[in-house]
């Protein structure tokens, strides 16, 4: 399982009259190399869930592991060194930063990691071919279709090799054609890159295009069924660790060249790279 | 990480030119204004400082002035500045030679010389169609040290011109240059003098270098420069044998000032009897500190000027950065989830208003130069930049980014990402 959620409650307004449960605990597995979708309705919670799942946010209670680490009662920048290198987002909205080139955008995860000049470039590069955005690399968001744009957004939620990539109603924004080609191009990465997606719509027919179909209502899970795509899709070799028990935090951060440091851990967290 | 900071700082800029321009000017105008009195003060304190070297800092002015008036002997040296109901002194009221020699019996090795002049009017030299306008001045020898003339040729008075009561003169290279066109040495000619109701013939013995500190306005083929002509020879027809005022050249390694307090008890004897006059006794030094503290505060006065419009600048940074993070939030947002530390989201910030206000620095030292420039030209003054000047300032005015930046980038790195990102 690359996520596993316990029994997680988020709660707005804490121990005032209006306090206010979103999330009423749940509890959800999502395998390595899966295309998931979380639908329902609006103000069901699927945003609020993201953001937990996204580690922007931290769950009132429960127990959230990702990659088998513990992520719910992190410090500010240890969960975005968790966002940086284990998670992508795609927004409703695309969020590409203004005034900066294409390439600039799906480079800044990377610029953000420490990662070199040319080794950003080249990997910025790659995706937006992978994308099919490479004529556009130079153009500025405000020079780009909407559809452009989410592209462009697709390619830089790759850059750090995620473990998941969360989209968030990723079409939402688009008229029903761009949105299946936004929805193709996801279709595309996860059969060929094998990535984990989880996607956020409430529109049926997008949801039937992926492995699993979580269907939340009033915070809670109400439906979880597999739509029978998952046949076509091959099991990725790269499984997630089996292990139920959380790893620490400097396993995870430790670059994946040294994977005898998660055996042993540093005595001190000396992930944050600057 | 630093250099795509101040890339994407000037990006940032690009987009948003007039107002990143209209936050810089308050650092433009604050660095501007320092720069610029700082300029003017160090060209106007070199300048002062200069002349009054020039003039003789060991020089002490003995003069005779009213009791009761405030006159002092600068005063005296400018003929028609005295005030209009001011009294003459009598015969018995000035200096007399036998007071000088006293003094100089008295003070020995501590006074160098005294350096005595007494003023002879305007005069035109002339030879056929050539003219020179003179001020005729009979110095004695002690003079040429008083007052730092430089020879070019041929010597100054001397005590055996003194002595002699001869018709000798030395003159200006000006007078030189429009009395003997031609060249060839002024030394040994003669020269017709005009004055009011005589006409005199003085041969020339000495050349000087006439200095420009107090040239006045004359075209140069006008101006008058002094005809300097022994003491003695000056007074042969003046009943008046004393003097109203002498400067006493102190001696090179002593005290001026105590020698100046010392002259004044010492002169101040001759006058206790006299119930009209009294004798001031001034050295430049004390003039000059007078000067450069009036300066120094003029100057300081401006700096704090300077001072509260950086004071007024940095805020003014602080706040568009301000406006600035909260119009970029959604950015902010979406940079943290893409996995930004707090401390590279703060860097960011601080980076972007070290760049305004570095960049406001370095254009406020150019006009502050430039305006402290032209100052020093109009003034006449030699101009000086140091460049520790010019690196404070610049260095200054980016420490003002880093510290009015700080706040707003604070702000930014500690915003939610959440709200950041729902932010529209
Ligand atoms: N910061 C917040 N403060 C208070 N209530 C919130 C906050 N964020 C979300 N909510 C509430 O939580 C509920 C679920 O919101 P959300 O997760 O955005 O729903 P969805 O994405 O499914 O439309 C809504 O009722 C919303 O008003
Ligand atoms: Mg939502």
């Amino acid at each position: 399982m690359v996520i596993e959620l316990k029994g997680i409650v988020k709660k707005y307004f804490i121990g005032k009259p209006n306090e206010l449960s979103v999330l009423k605990g749940m509890t959800l597995g999502i395998e390595a190399g899966s295309f998931v979708s979380i639908v329902g309705q609006s103000g069901s919670g699927k945003s609020t869930l993201m953001n937990i799942l996204g580690a922007l946010d931290r769950p009132t209670e429960g127990e959230y592991l990702l990659d088998g680490v513990a992520v719910a009662q992190l410090q500010d920048d240890e969960l975005s060194q968790i966002r940086n290198q284990k998670i992508g987002f795609v927004f409703q909205t695309f969020n590409l930063i203004p005034r900066i080139s294409a390439l600039a955008n799906v480079e800044l995860p990377l610029f953000y990691k420490g990662a070199g000049r040319r080794e950003r470039r080249e990997r910025a590069m790659e995706l937006l071919r992978l994308v099919g955005m490479e004529d556009r690399m130079e153009h500025q968001p405000n020079e780009l279709s909407g559809g452009q744009k989410q592209r462009v957004a697709i390619a830089r939620s790759l850059a750090n090799n995620p473990s998941i990539v969360l989209a968030d109603e990723p079409t939402g924004a688009l008229d029903t054609e761009t949105g299946n080609m936004v929805m193709d191009i996801f279709r595309r990465i996860h059969r060929e890159e094998r990535r984990t997606i989880v996607l956020i719509t409430h529109n049926e027919e997008l949801a039937k295009q992926t492995d699993r179909i979580i269907t939340i209502r009033d915070g809670q899970i109400v439906g979880d069924q597999s739509t029978g795509n998952k046949a076509a899709t091959p099991v990725p070799p790269t499984a997630s660790p089996v292990s139920p028990t959380a790893a620490p935090a400097s396993c995870l951060l430790s670059p994946p060249s040294s994977p005898a440091s998660c055996l042993l851990p540093p005595p001190s967290y000396q992930g944050v790279r600057l | 990480m630093i250099l795509e900071n101040i890339r994407l700082a000037l990006l940032t800029m690009k987009a948003n030119k007039t107002r990143a321009f209209l936050t810089m000017l308050g650092i433009i105008i604050g660095i501007m204004s320092i720069i610029t009195i700082v300029v003017i003060g160090d060209a106007l304190t070199d300048s002062v400082s200069g002349n009054f070297d020039a003039l003789g800092k060991n020089n002490i002015t003995i003069s005779v002035r009213e009791r009761g008036t405030s006159g002092s002997a600068m005063m005296a040296n400018f003929p028609g500045r005295r005030s209009q109901n001011a009294k003459t002194p009598e015969t018995d009221d000035l200096l007399t030679d036998q007071m000088i020699a006293d003094m100089r019996g008295a003070f020995g090795e501590d006074v160098a010389g005294v350096s005595m002049s007494y003023s002879g009017g305007e005069a035109q030299a002339r030879d056929g169609a050539r003219y020179a306008n003179v001020a005729v001045s009979g110095v004695n020898a002690d003079y040429q040290g008083a007052n730092n003339i430089t020879m070019l040729a041929g010597s100054f008075i001397a005590q055996r011109d003194l002595d002699s009561k001869g018709n000798v003169a030395v003159v200006s290279d000006k007078f030189v240059k429009n009395m003997f066109p031609g060249g060839g040495s002024p030394i040994g000619k003669e020269v017709k003098v005009y004055r009011s109701d005589r006409i005199e013939i003085y041969t020339i013995i000495g050349e000087y270098e006439s200095s420009d500190a107090f040239a006045g306005t004359a075209s140069e083929r006008d101006e008058t420069t002094a005809f300097y002509i022994p003491l003695t020879t000056a007074k042969q027809d003046v009943l008046e044998k004393n003097f109203a005022s002498i400067t006493v050249i102190g001696a090179e390694d002593g005290d001026v000032q105590e020698i100046t307090e010392r002259l004044e008890r010492f002169f101040a004897n001759y006058y206790l009897g006299n119930k009209d006059w009294q004798v001031n006794v001034s050295n430049l030094s004390s003039i000059l500190d007078t000067v450069t503290s009036i300066l120094g505060v003029i100057q300081l006065a401006f700096a704090l000027i300077g001072g509260i419009s950086l004071l007024v600048g940095g805020i003014g940074v602080m706040n568009i950065m301000v406006v600035s993070v909260t119009e970029r939030t959604r950015e902010i947002g979406t940079r943290k989830a893409l996995g930004a530390l707090n401390g590279q989201i703060q860097l960011q910030f601080v980076t972007e208003a070290v760049i305004i206000t570095a960049i406001g620095g370095v254009l406020g030292t150019l006009l502050g130069v430039s305006l402290g420039a032209i100052a020093a030209k109009v003034l006449g003054a030699p101009l000086s930049v140091s460049p520790l000047t010019i690196l404070g300032s610049v260095g200054f005015s980016a420490a003002i980014g880093v510290g009015f930046g700080l706040y707003p980038a604070n702000k930014a790195a500690k915003l939610d990402p959440i709200e950041a990102l729902r932010y529209e």
